[in-house]
């Protein structure tokens, strides 16, 4: 990208395309050039660590998947016009040594920036010895060294004498949290995690002898179900945590690559240990290309490189029109990544609405050929992903298996099933072999069925004539230690799914109309903004709120950490909210019923005694959570103890307070980490530093303890932390086995409170005296079974909705038409909220729009020629989605509702008549893969 | 702003962020370009080896 020229709403955009040298049409991604290619180059996307030649892909499951020359490396280039081997063994014709740098203008009305992150390069400092050291290696490395695709193939073996290593070591902020000259100050947000994960991943690989450790500061894992995983890592994985300050690495001598890290432990005390690799667990930065191309384009970057944005507007950059997503605003995770992504296409389409669908095009699939009728030709993929499945089932014996099994006519193996070649694979074995039933033996299908329907839908089949048999969850993952017997199992499952596929039948779509209004449920930041995003592109949306006004959580926000006025933020949302023409908010509210599925919902609300009903398409769930009033450290017993912002209110209330005192405390992860509540509140370290900022600066020689288990001010909140200890606010760390006693206590006839608490790095207890303890309590949640119960969206056990996937689907429920924001999500700042809601709001207008939703056909039948109309089946539903009918001379009969049908099959089970079945699980077609699985 | 509003948007990066902003575009109607540097989409995700906390395959 050179340029972008114009204002929000049309921008002229240029672009400089590179040449391939390879005619992306021509290309069948056959191989071919790359294996007869000379020229053998360091490759990039294995970190180095393998070759690849210069005609080359990326990796295996690249999109797209065109071979590509590398004209930097490639001998015809740098020999004007040699070898041209690729170009004489092409056999489809696609080398193109003629292509030229094009420059494209394209009209666009908005631009996303997200141009993603480097990873810190640690050569160059001595004292990690990367680059000198062989066995010294960056967590990217690691990350290609366990993949199967990488270039040891998923061995975990060390680079300097290719033997598996039994001690590994990882070193975390490595150019993070540090201020020497080219290394970052800011936290890189991710490093704890994917440390903890690469520890425990390598373990699996390793069988159990392998003894790994990671030297850390602070281990920061305040995202949702982290803290469970560290825990996990810890005490039932075995990896090792060591809190240190790492002085350097060397060899181990006696001839050996082995490594010796010399540490400070905490306790102050120098102290050696011998690993046979270790791993820098590098942090993220903005590239220079990254920083140049936000100069030319004219967006403001913060000190760091990361893009400029305002904690109210997160994804906006200083450039009308121009938005932001990913590692570019801030060092982040993946489903933050996510979420601020679904945030600016949010964004972008408020801006653009009166423009949408002038471009596009809806997709369209063949016709579905006749031939499905005819007799099952069955084919059937076995997959290896990688060596996740191959490396443990023999996928070949497999695949070979399945070509003995009745009405198979085609069987295939594929290193990737999923990969967009293969997909071309299976359609072209469905055309060649006039195939009418596809089998896939692969991962799961939770992740990837959708993909192999839509694959042999364009293949001209019904999405129907498709069966997943899962060899990686449920056989290769669990019998990693019995090779043969899950070989075994591979081969019952697929004879199991083959003769479901040869009972299959074609099921027609069910489409049903829709409704554009949004009911937003929460009058929070994270529901009004939600609300506003979808009310400024035209959609109606009521807010449902319970309490007498708007507002929730926020209105506790001063501050933001960034400085900016948290109030006149609140105030201006809630006038926008209410002068919305197109949003309807109902306080004093509660819900009481809830029925219907995406597109068609019908709620009951209740205002005072007033009922009515509510008729929308979605619902996005912004509920909030509340702070934990805590039963320990004097809570509720003595004034002077206090919770969140209830000091800062005290002292704004009342600042002669302020003027008197000596000395504050705050205590932090009270009611969080423990094991009735094993997760972290994620902004309470956050909230108490920018306090203690705040209360130091004004009164300089206040003493200001901070009493902590993990300093966790992650991202560029780090600043808060070096900023509070430069002002020379006290930490105290004190671990769960010994938490802080706090007393009431008189200091020269003034009330008190002493804190005892045991100081880590001296080793001994100290008392403490303050005026004031403010308290940092655990974020918890509302309490929504009720509501969860409604709207049959699940709760994790700490009580927040779970969403339908931890990663890629970060406010989306497995239920469709259901959205989740904010703190009913799980603990998070009020920048991250505003991110969700705005992600929760773009993900309900992609539904919201359309004129019909397409519901899972997968529903119960009735045959009403064996119905007696005995009303067990109507009895039983959960969903209402069946109900007796009066016949003509023939009394009551059964029919189904199919839009409010979820495909349980409880009616199918509760009919004494055998009258109903279920499309796509028929009895028939259960009873086959019974009987298959039985035959052995 | 402009008067004249174009119903498409480009994605400028294809890493895990920008497949999703232009997916959710595309679902919502708007046209999408998508600008990659490299010679494949996927970015630093499709490199990663496993996620947690399901220790799902990366790609």
């Amino acid at each position: 990208m050179e340029s972008i020229e114009g204002d929000a709403g049309n921008f002229t955009v240029t672009v400089r395309e590179r040449p391939r040298y390879v005619d992306m049409d021509k290309c069948i991604a056959c191989g071919i050039c790359a294996e007869r290619c000379p020229r053998k180059v360091k490759d990039e996307y294995n970190q180095g660590l393998a070759k690849r030649k210069a005609i080359y892909v990326q990796y295996p499951q690249a999109v797209p998947l065109k071979y590509v020359i590398d004209a930097d490396h490639c001998i015809y280039f740098k020999k004007k016009g040699r070898c041209r081997a690729c170009e004489k063994y092409c056999p489809a014709d696609a080398i193109d040594f003629t292509q030229k740098e094009k420059i494209h203008k394209i009209q666009v009305g908005s631009v996303v920036l997200s141009t993603g992150f480097k990873s810190f390069d640690p050569s160059g400092y001595d004292v990690f010895g990367y680059g000198s050291l062989p066995n010294v290696i960056t967590s990217m490395e690691f990350e290609r060294i366990l993949s199967a695709s990488g270039p040891f193939q998923g061995h975990l073996q060390r680079p300097s004498d290719d033997k598996p290593p039994q001690k590994i070591a990882w070193l975390q902020c490595v150019g993070s949290r540090d201020l020497h000259a080219g290394c970052h100050e800011y936290c890189s947000s991710v490093c704890c995690m994917y440390a903890i994960k690469e520890a425990v991943i390598a373990k699996e690989h390793a069988g159990g002898d392998l003894d790994t450790a990671i030297f850390f500061m602070d281990m920061r894992t305040p995202g949702k179900e982290f803290d469970k995983y560290y825990d996990r890592a810890r005490d039932e994985v075995g990896v090792r945590f060591i809190r240190s300050r790492v002085h350097s690495i060397e060899l181990a001598g006696h001839g050996s690559d082995d490594l010796r890290i010399i540490y400070m432990s905490e306790d102050g005390k120098l102290k050696k240990e011998i690993f046979n690799l270790v791993v820098l667990s590098t942090g993220l930065e903005i590239s220079e290309d990254v920083r140049k191309l936000a100069q030319d384009l004219g967006i403001e970057l913060d000190l760091h490189g990361f893009a400029k944005t305002s904690s109210f507007t997160p994804v906006a950059t200083s450039r009308p029109g121009v938005f932001a997503c990913g590692a570019f605003t801030g060092p982040k995770d993946i489903p933050q990544s996510v979420m601020e992504a679904s945030a600016a296409s949010s964004a972008c389409a408020v801006l653009l609405a009166d423009s949408r669908n002038t471009l596009t095009q809806e997709k369209t699939y063949p016709s579905e050929d006749p031939i499905i009728y005819e007799e099952p030709r069955i084919g059937v993929f076995v997959c290896h992903c990688g060596i996740n499945i191959g490396g443990v089932v023999d996928v070949p014996a497999v695949r070979d298996y399945a070509e003995t099994l009745p009405n198979v006519v085609y069987v295939a193996d594929n290193m990737f099933t999923c990969s967009q070649d293969t997909q071309g694979l299976i359609r072209d074995a469905v055309k060649e072999n006039r195939l009418n039933r596809v089998v896939v033996a692969a991962c799961t299908p939770r992740t990837h069925e959708p993909l192999f329907q839509e694959t042999i839908r364009d293949g001209g089949l019904n999405p129907y004539l498709f069966e997943f048999a899962n060899i990686r969850d449920q056989d290769a993952w669990v019998h990693q230690k019995e090779p043969e017997k899950a070989t075994e199992k591979a081969k019952d499952l697929v004879r199991m799914s083959v003769a479901k596929a040869a009972l299959l039948e074609p099921i027609e779509p069910l489409l049903l109309g829709n409704r554009h209004e949004a009911m937003v449920v929460g009058g929070g930041a994270a529901g009004m903004i939600a609300a506003l995003d979808l009310a400024d592109q035209g959609l109606k949306t009521f807010i449902v709120e319970q309490k007498g006004k708007l507002g929730g959580n926020a209105k506790y926000v001063r501050k933001t950490w960034k400085g900016e006025d948290g109030r006149a933020f609140l105030a201006d949302l809630i006038g926008r909210v209410q002068g919305h023409k197109q949003i309807e908010v109902l306080l004093d509210t509660k819900i009481s019923h809830v029925s219907g599925f995406v597109g068609n919902f019908t709620t009951t609300v209740t205002t005072g005694s007033a009922e009515q009903e509510l008729e929308h398409g979605i619902i996005i769930l912004a509920v909030g959570a509340k702070p934990l009033k805590p039963d320990e450290y004097l809570y509720g017993q003595n004034e002077r103890v206090m919770r969140w912002h209830e000091l800062e209110e005290l002292f704004e209330k009342e600042p002669e307070r302020l003027e008197q005192a000596e000395a504050v405390a705050f205590i932090q992860c009270v009611g969080s980490r423990e094991p009735e509540r094993p997760y972290c509140s994620k902004f309470c370290c956050t909230s108490s530093l920018q306090q203690a900022i705040d209360f130091k600066t004004r009164k300089p020689d206040l003493n200001i303890y901070i009493l902590y288990r993990d300093i966790r001010t992650y991202g560029q909140r780090e600043e808060l932390y070096r900023k509070a200890r430069e002002l020379g606010v006290i930490f105290i760390r004190y671990s769960l086995d010994k938490k802080p006693v706090v007393e009431e206590t008189s200091v020269d006839g003034k009330d008190k409170l002493k804190i005892t608490v045991k100081d880590h790095i001296l080793g001994i207890p100290l008392e403490l005296h303050v005026d004031y303890l403010n308290l940092a309590t655990a974020i918890i949640a509302r309490g929504e079974e009720e509501l969860a119960k409604m709207l049959k969206v699940p709760l994790n056990e700490d009580g927040f909705f779970l969403e339908a996937h931890m990663k890629l689907r970060p406010v989306d429920f497995a239920t469709d038409g259901i959205f989740v924001c904010g703190l009913a999500h799980y603990p998070k700042p009020l920048e991250e909220s505003i991110v969700q809601a705005k992600a929760a709001a773009a993900r309900a207008a992609s539904v919201l729009i359309k004129e019909s939703v397409e519901v899972e056909p997968t529903v119960s039948v009735v045959d009403q020629e064996k119905c007696i109309g005995c009303g067990l089946c109507e009895a039983s539903c959960p969903f209402g989605a069946i109900h007796l009918v009066k016949v003509p001379g023939r009394g009551y009969r059964a029919e189904n509702i199919s839009a409010l049908c979820k495909g349980c099959g409880i009616c199918a089970a509760a009919c004494p008549q055998k009258a109903i079945d279920m499309k796509h699980f028929r009895d028939r077609q259960i009873h086959a893969m019974i009987e298959a699985g039985g035959r052995r | 702003m402009s008067k004249d509003i174009k119903g498409s948007v480009m994605v400028v990066g294809g890493g895990i962020a920008g497949i999703q902003s232009a997916l959710d575009l595309a679902n919502s109607g708007f046209l999408v370009h998508m600008v990659e540097k490299s010679a494949a989409i996927g970015g630093v995700m499709s490199a990663l080896d496993k996620t947690f906390p399901t220790n799902d395959c990366a790609m």
